[in-house]
């Protein structure tokens, strides 16, 4: 079983479920909406032709600026047939997705982690809290609009005999340099120097 | 009239010398039994894949030894060859013999560190001390190639940064040859030892299903009789063309665990033997210089290489819109990096996928029912390090 071959194989057994599918960097890329994503992880995991019997990893991209703005993303391993693969959907700031961990029980820590770094809720989970950042931490890290920065520093106070939490204040602007090239109109120059360099 | 039973709650960590770490772990005890462990992770979490968003792909190798800080080479491997599949380079052998001698030489490293402190957590005190002597002549090779001993930054897309220095491969095989004594020294010590037998056999055991399951990799999931290595079925580099064998468990518990990763540290040795017999002569990183820096000596007399220098350290270079994942088998198991690239010259997501996350996540799947003691057992063999699991 090759990816061109599961490729088809999978679009036949599951082409309602089925968006769209291709090829990329020996990684099979498919396009589920998301309600049937229980249907198809299962069915991914427990089917002989496929057996992708480990999670790799569960996260999200943030595109913010579109209708849909997280992608999320599921990544999976089949030891078997020694093939990689990825689901993905689209959904929105508001919208729940299904947990997966009744199949994948490492998606727990998985769901979580994209919970506290992108504020994307599940359902079902057994367990849902933040992971990574501090107790009482406000936002969500790896969206686009938070800042790199964050918005609360610690530090320790001699007065209080505690850790204080305070906003942030910076002794220097963090510096994002515009390296875009000015010259950068002229595209078809730029073409012949560079095929001149090769 | 029913007993009403009271547990219990500890708290272990996260200021524990066998926490291997900042882990902070809440335990639910009945007697001296564990019925629950609740790890709060999180305490080192330094958001390495926000910094990475906002510096350019150059700028984001650092952030890689940061991660598993006892194979910091390793790690950057799995970014570097993002990039390099992405943008179609092709790295030049000798670029890639080196690279492969220091992942292995990562590999001895995380196994050394992983194994004494395993047996420091269960009472033997002399394997650490013997075992650190071999991590220091390591680590001087890290510095001799790269300037420091633990945050390299040595592998770049297209090769390495630099060339070997004049010497360092007789001492490295010097090492080879000698570096065998010892891992017999450490077994004399602890494979037969009925007090490190009787703390990590049929300690923490692990199906074959659950290791599925559960997303472990590496030496967790070979522990448990698994035959899977990316070396072997996704290889990379020039791994191919290298003849090593994989250990394998049979029973899944904390002492399979740790033969498997006496036997990798042989392996890893042949592997670095081989690689200095075959490795050609030649350049180390690739010839494009819109990727890796021209040679500093060319910037006096070549306005084009001062050109090529400024811009790839001021603005660096652009990776074509794309998105990939690459993983490498890192001494813990499968280090992944999912890239997303959008034409400029910073990614525009780059997730990073631990393998010790998903250890560390089964923890409480394996300490139930565990006598207390036992935890620091299962701890050592999972082998956590919480740069890479916090990020």
């Amino acid at each position: 079983m090759n990816l061109i071959d599961l490729e088809k194989k999978i679009n036949s057994e599951l082409n309602t479920k089925i968006n769209s599918s291709s090829i990329n960097h020996n990684i099979l890329n498919i396009n589920i909406s998301k309600d049937t994503l229980v249907d198809v992880l299962a069915f991914l995991k427990t089917n002989s032709f496929s057996r992708f019997r480990q999670l790799i990893d569960i996260t999200a991209v943030d595109f913010i600026g579109k209708e849909n703005r997280f992608r999320m993303v599921y990544l999976l391993l089949s030891h078997e047939y020694n093939l990689r693969i990825k689901i993905y959907f689209d959904i929105n700031e508001n919208e729940f997705v299904n947990s997966i961990t009744k199949i994948f029980p490492s998606a727990n820590w998985m769901e979580r982690e994209v919970f506290d770094m992108y504020g994307i809720k599940f359902n079902d989970h057994p367990d849902m809290r933040r992971i990574l950042t501090d107790y009482g931490f406000v936002g969500y890290p790896l969206r686009k609009d938070f800042p790199l920065t964050g918005h609360k520093e610690v530090r320790y106070s001699e007065e209080k005999k505690k850790v204080v939490y305070e906003p942030v204040k910076l002794e220097q602007n963090y510096r994002n340099f515009d390296y875009s090239s000015p010259w950068e109109g002229t595209k078809y120059l730029k073409k012949e120097v560079s095929k001149k360099d090769d | 009239m029913t007993k009403e039973k009271k547990t219990l709650n500890l708290n272990f960590g996260p200021q524990h010398p066998a926490a291997h770490g900042v882990l902070r772990l809440i335990l639910e005890l009945d007697g001296e039994v564990v019925e629950k462990a609740d790890p709060h992770i999180g305490l080192l979490h330094r958001g390495t894949e926000k910094l990475i968003e906002n510096k350019t792909y150059s700028q984001a190798i650092p952030y890689f030894d940061r991660l598993d800080y006892v194979a910091p080479m390793n790690q950057e491997h799995a970014f570097a060859l993002a990039i390099e599949k992405i943008m179609e380079i092709e790295v030049p052998i000798r670029g890639q013999f080196i690279r492969v001698i220091f992942c292995e030489i990562g590999r001895i490293l995380s196994h050394i560190l992983n194994i004494t402190t395993q047996a420091l957590d269960v009472g033997a005190l002399t394997p650490s001390l013997w075992g650190f002597e071999e991590r220091e002549k390591l680590m001087e090779f890290y510095e001799r190639v790269s300037g420091s001993r633990l945050h390299a930054n040595y592998f770049r897309p297209g090769g390495v940064h630099k060339d070997l220095p004049r010497g360092l491969d007789k001492d490295i095989l010097n090492f080879c040859n000698s570096f065998p004594k010892i891992i017999d020294d450490l077994e004399t010590l602890l494979t037969d030892n009925r007090i490190f037998k009787q703390r990590n056999v049929d300690i923490g055991i692990v199906s074959k299903e659950d290791a599925l399951d559960y997303s472990f990799s590496g030496v967790m999931l070979r522990g448990s009789g698994v035959a899977w290595d990316l070396r072997k079925s996704q290889p990379y580099d020039c791994y191919e063309q290298i003849d090593f064998k994989i250990p394998i468990g049979k029973n899944g518990d904390c002492y399979d665990r740790y033969l498997c990763r006496i036997e990798e540290m042989r392996e890893s040795v042949k592997i670095i033997k081989q690689c200095l017999q075959n490795m050609p002569k030649g350049p180390v990183k690739t010839l494009d210089n819109k990727v890796s820096p021209p040679p500093k000596k060319e910037l006096k007399e070549s306005m084009e290489a001062l050109i090529h220098h400024f811009k790839l350290f001021t603005e660096g270079y652009r990776v074509k819109k794309d998105e990939i994942y690459t993983a490498v088998e890192a001494p813990k198991g499968e280090f992944g990096v999912y890239l997303i690239s959008d034409g400029s010259s910073k990614p525009y997501k780059c997730k990073i996928r631990a393998p010790g996350f998903s250890h560390l996540q089964a923890m409480d799947y394996l300490i139930k029912g565990h006598m207390l003691a036992d935890v620091p057992a299962v701890l050592g063999s999972l082998d956590i390090v919480f740069g890479e699991i916090d990020r």
